[in-house]
């Protein structure tokens, strides 16, 4: 790990004694205190530490909403208004626990974004950005079982329609299905397993966070530029960062309390307030906003490809194929610049592919009915070209700016002194 | 900011329908009402609600149930203990099994649930010509338009238009998704007799058992917006605090 500061001595001698035998506290105090971040990193670079302390907001409240829950499909609704109701303060662990879902997913799709346009992904960062699309996955994972547990309406048909995808999977499909929930239709094995799975993959999400602290901390933060800096361009996290981050969290959980005390079921369906039942299909059956991209992607194939692969099945490779091509992103994307400011193309790109999830969504959300479909496929194709095509192609036709030598000076002669004044 | 947060969402999702000519057509708008409850220092009206607690007891509790509400949480409704008593006194809960075994009837007491009108699905449809009237403890919440909805659906009641054929056992309202639904209008004028001397309207009462039925989905509303309240303040007041001090802890860099 980073080697750029000094072993610390601690003034307390029973630290010192510990950390002789255990250099936990100063592998901390390089980590997290130390750690020389670059002096330019504007509030977007806010969204890493937000994530991780949503995270571990995320598996305290879900530890005391464990307590008195019970995952059995005659009693979990039940149980769930039991906490609402009768339990010290549980409609605030529960409105908490689901709209931090919501809120960790907005954290770590800003991240991403983030890293997108400032070119984050790229060498030598390439494993720190595969390891957080295994974070997302795993997160998408967590939430789509976390929202079966209650066992309203949507809950049960979520999870119907999302495991019946795998049924897609030709030959062993059918099996796999039976496999998944444990007997032949979504049962009390099915909950039973999920709630045993929600409950391990946050640990799983935790350890690959891990990780990607670890992948981080080898070369250090990218920064707004994009450029490697020297390290007299580099402070301390703390007390810099750690100020920062905290005005930050202060910030979003201003957000955050807005939804959990004020409207804590604007992002949820109203369907989940009705008791699973297995005899009667809700008009419309759709996912948590979170997942509406990806479930415009998996509807838009409504037709066979090549004769050969079934319209479902394509859309369920589509459907995970666009994760797995955030893998291969370091490599698609061919320009050396990282950041979008030196990108004059680029950077008007991102926001076309912004935009483009943000219909995938709207796509996601709505009946399939009139324009939708097509504004679905052509959407779908869309964000695929963007990763296959036009990053691959715009790296070599681009004519990226030129870039500064350091972040202290600006590549342009600005009026007046160059100041030391960092962008944004 | 919950009203805010729905109509701008709602706005959103208008304004997204009317570009995409996307169809709306088949849940009818509900009428838009105010109501106490909403809005960021919005309480539960403590008189409509007991009101409304009147007009369920005497007119919905004989098909509908509100399996979550126990005696003991009308106490928030501004009941005191000896009315509270009163009140499960005059229903029969069954408890047991006693010393022989047996099961015995008894009246029910505070910390007993409101008794639900049928005993299982199959009692409640051969009682209602094959309909299932739900359960309404939750049913604001769990329908879309929430308050509105239920007070719509329950004036909502009109004669079917020209050319539209009901089956037998359907009555047309104008606000349910499809026109079609087997409850038969459950409000008529001056039903129920208020004992603070409002007028018992179809709408009044609509309005009464709609909020009361809004406080047995979400009876923490009100501990829920005052925490939030001072949640607020005071992350406002420390991001404040944070601002000023990251301002001079950078102010070297800069």
């Amino acid at each position: 790990m980073s080697t750029e500061t000094a072993k610390p001595v601690f003034k307390n001698g029973i630290a010192r004694w510990i950390d002789d035998r255990l250099p936990l506290l100063s592998w901390a105090q390089a980590e997290f205190v130390d750690y020389p971040a670059p002096k330019n990193l504007n509030y977007w670079w806010n969204f890493g530490s937000l994530a991780g302390i949503v995270l571990v907001l995320q598996i305290l409240t879900g530890l005391f909403l464990t307590m008195h829950y019970t995952p059995h499909t005659a009693m979990a609704f039940d149980s769930v208004e039991h906490i609402m109701r009768d339990v010290n303060y549980g409609w605030l662990l529960r409105y908490a626990h689901a709209n931090g879902a919501s809120m960790f997913f907005i954290v770590v799709y800003i991240h991403m974004f983030r890293g997108l346009y400032y070119g984050s992904y790229k060498a030598p960062r390439e494993l720190l950005w595969m390891l957080g699309v295994v974070i997302l996955l795993l997160m998408m994972a967590t939430a789509f079982m976390g929202y079966v547990l209650p066992w309203g309406q949507m809950s049960f048909w979520g999870a119907k329609v999302i495991t019946n995808l795998f049924s897609a999977v030709p030959i062993f499909g059918e099996t796999i299905v039976t496999w998944l929930w444990g007997g032949f239709t979504v049962d009390n094995p099915t909950l039973n397993r999920f709630f045993a799975l929600h409950y391990l993959l946050p640990f799983a999400i935790f350890a690959v966070v891990f990780l990607h602290i670890l992948a981080l901390h080898q070369f250090g933060s990218n920064n707004p530029v994009g450029i490697d800096i020297t390290k007299k361009d580099k402070i301390p996290f703390h007390p810099y960062y750690t100020i920062k981050d905290a005005f930050g969290l202060c910030v979003f959980f201003l957000v955050y309390a807005a939804f959990v005390f004020f409207a804590p079921n604007v992002l949820g369906h109203a369907d989940n307030y009705i008791p699973a039942n297995p005899l009667v299909t809700p008009p419309h059956i759709v996912p948590e906003w979170y997942f509406l991209p990806f479930y415009a992607i998996l509807r838009a194939i409504t037709f066979d490809i090549f004769w050969i692969i079934p319209a479902k099945l394509g859309g369920v490779i589509a459907m995970f194929g666009s994760i797995a091509v955030l893998f291969f992103l370091p490599w698609l994307d061919t320009s050396r610049v990282r950041s979008a400011r030196f990108r004059p193309i680029y950077k008007w790109l991102f926001w076309v592919f912004l935009l483009d999830c943000v219909i995938l969504g709207y796509v996601g959300a709505s009946p399939p009915e009139g324009w939708l479909p097509t504004i679905g496929l052509l959407a779908t194709i869309y964000y695929f070209a963007h990763f296959l095509i036009i990053l691959p192609l715009l790296g070599k036709l681009e004519r990226p700016l030129p870039l500064p030598d350091s972040i202290n000076k600006p590549v342009l002669p600005s009026s007046g002194a160059a100041s030391a004044q960092p962008a944004e | 900011m919950r009203r805010m947060l729905e109509k701008s969402l709602g706005g959103l999702a208008v304004a997204l329908a009317i570009v995409t000519g996307a169809s709306a057509a088949e849940a009818p708008e509900p009428l838009s009402r105010d109501w106490p409850q909403q809005g960021v220092f919005g309480t539960f009206d403590r008189h409509a609600v007991q009101r409304g607690f009147q007009v369920f007891s005497e007119v919905c509790a004989g098909c509908h149930g509100v399996k979550y509400l126990a005696f003991r949480n009308l106490e928030a409704l501004g009941y005191d203990e000896a009315e509270i008593a009163a009140i499960a006194a005059q229903y029969t809960v069954m408890d047991g099994p006693d010393e022989y075994g047996d099961m015995f009837e008894r009246p029910a007491v505070a910390s007993d649930r409101k008794p639900v009108p049928f005993a299982n699905e199959r009692q409640a449809r051969a009682a209602n010509g094959g309909a299932l009237p739900p359960d309404l403890s939750l049913i604001t919440k769990a329908r879309a338009g929430g308050e509105d909805y239920l007070y719509s659906l329950l004036v909502g009641y009109e004669e079917p238009p020209a050319g539209v054929e009901l089956p037998p056992g359907m009555n047309y309202n104008a606000y349910f998704p499809g026109h079609q639904i087997a409850m038969a209008q459950p409000l008529y004028d001056d039903m129920v007799e208020y004992q603070d001397g409002t007028v018992p309207t179809i709408s009044q009462m609509a309005a009464d058992v709609t909020q009361f039925l809004a406080w047995v989905a979400e009876p923490k509303m009100e501990e829920r917006k005052q925490t939030g309240i001072m949640v607020m303040l005071f992350l406002l007041i420390l991001a404040i605090i944070f601002y000023a001090y990251k301002r001079r802890i950078w102010a070297d860099i800069h």
